[in-house]
């Protein structure tokens, strides 16, 4: 089955209803067409240099150029986590305990799966490795970054509570117990929604576009539910070493709770 | 109980304080508003850091880990904080003689949190620290949200807790009246320094 490819003006027309969308919310002043237009061209360009990226990347194939395409999703993915804290940590700790939770976790959940499940020839063959590596980063990103924007956010409005825990002679462990388990669930919460809604509520993306590419839907749901697992698994660990970490570091090595650690963003 | 020393503690404006906490006995602190009686309290609890040593007995804070010392040296805040659903879930062991003793009912511990008056978070408060049984007790102006009668029933339970146990005490007090009936020593915050006061008797 070959793929019908799209002509650039079948897209245009697609954007037309962007550009319908933004027109109408600017008539009714609801404040939003600026930044959907915005965001639209963000898509837009972005698609298309990773499009160009991917096709000389497929090409070449090598390690080094894999690598040092995953190594600026990561950076990029890392300085996403950052601009979507409300509070962040003093010194870049923010960008360095999302970057490594998700280096830690997304990479070798993507090395895993290559290597043991999919096995292409050769492990890192860009076709398979980097869309792969793109979707667990994605994911992870979103709860790395909900996940640590939930706990700075509320370690810093409860600190009474959290103080007053501390005078009773509890553990910092102990002491924000709550607010780290309420960290983690709202990390996690997309992922498990996404897969309990998985097929009855929504087809998800990824298999979409491999049905709609030719793929039989069978081998098409199998790689979803590959993709579900790993991403569960690359989130969940993603989120609990960045929360572990971040807790940590509102904590001095006596026990106190050091909110002064956190720096309020200037826009959200 | 043993005593509490503190040596050369500097913290806020307070620059190199020494005193003593015996064993029972209360020592009242007094001062204005903002002169850190407060933040002094926190860095005995090791709340806050601050220069100088402060030993529980013959050994020093920073040889115990810093929940271990909180356990045995505690702060009751004046203005405490709940968090779980009712009272008694945030009690170590039921303290039933306690709450008689400061005015509830018995079915106080199963009262909701959110519906305590500032005055009952107080009382609470001060039997939630008592239910872990610590060694030397920090208070915050501990009648501060009190009516004359609660302000009563708190003072006599107070001493007569602190004098069964032994306890080293400090009770941060902003009335003159007070200090003169639980007071075995007073210290006022004047200047950066805190200097013993007469209490007239």
């Amino acid at each position: 089955m070959s793929v019908i490819d799209l002509s650039w003006w079948q897209l245009s027309l697609a954007a037309g209803l962007v550009l319908a969308l933004a027109v109408c919310t600017h008539i009714a002043r609801l404040q939003l067409s600026k930044s959907l237009i915005i965001a639209a061209m963000r898509t837009t360009i972005q698609l298309t240099l990773v499009g160009l990226v991917l096709e000389t990347l497929f090409a070449v194939g090598t390690l080094l150029w894999v690598s040092l395409l995953a190594l600026a999703m990561l950076l990029f993915a890392g300085q996403q986590v950052v601009s979507r804290q409300k509070y962040r940590l003093r010194g870049g700790w923010s960008f360095a305990i999302g970057t490594l939770s998700m280096l830690v976790s997304a990479f070798s959940i993507t090395i895993l799966s290559l290597v043991v499940l999919i096995g292409p020839q050769p492990w890192y063959q860009p076709q398979y490795s980097i869309p792969l590596l793109g979707m667990l980063l994605g994911n992870t990103m979103t709860g790395v970054a909900l996940g640590l924007d939930r706990l700075t956010e509320s370690m810093r409005r409860s600190r009474d509570i959290i103080e007053n825990r501390l005078m009773l002679g509890e553990t910092w462990r102990q002491a924000s117990i709550e607010f780290r388990r309420d960290a983690m669930r709202a990390g996690l919460m997309p992922t498990i929604n996404s897969m309990a809604a998985a097929g009855i509520v929504f087809l998800p993306g990824m298999m979409t576009g491999q049905i709609l590419a030719g793929t039989s839907p069978t081998v098409a749901v199998k790689y979803q539910i590959l993709i579900m697992f790993t991403i569960t698994a690359g989130t969940g660990f993603g989120t609990f070493l960045a929360v572990a970490q971040c807790s940590k570091q509102l904590f001095d090595q006596r026990e106190r709770l050091c909110v002064d650690r956190l720096l309020e963003s200037k826009s959200p | 109980m043993p005593a509490l020393k503190i040596k050369d503690l500097s913290i806020g404006t307070l620059r190199k304080t020494n005193f003593t906490l015996q064993s029972g006995r209360i020592t009242c602190i007094s001062g204005p508003s903002g002169s850190g009686k407060s933040r002094l309290l926190r860095a005995i609890a090791d709340l806050e850091s601050h220069t100088g040593d402060i030993f529980l007995g013959n050994k020093p804070q920073g040889t115990y880990p810093a929940h271990k010392w909180r356990r045995q040296v505690m702060m009751i805040p004046a203005q405490s904080a709940w968090w779980e659903d009712t009272v008694g879930e945030h009690f170590l062991t039921p303290m039933p003689a306690a709450l008689k003793a400061l005015g509830f009912p018995e079915d106080a511990a199963r009262w909701q949190v959110n519906r305590l008056s500032s005055g009952e978070k107080q009382r609470l408060a001060l039997i939630r620290a008592v239910s872990y049984k610590p060694q030397v007790l920090l208070l915050d102006e501990p009648t501060a949200n009190l009516d004359a009668d609660s302000t009563q029933m708190v003072e006599l339970w107070l001493t007569g807790l602190i004098k069964k146990y032994q306890l080293p005490t400090i009770w941060v007090a902003h009335s003159y009246m007070q200090i003169q009936r639980v007071a075995h020593l007073h210290l006022a915050i004047v200047d950066s320094q805190l200097e013993e006061q007469e209490i007239h008797l």
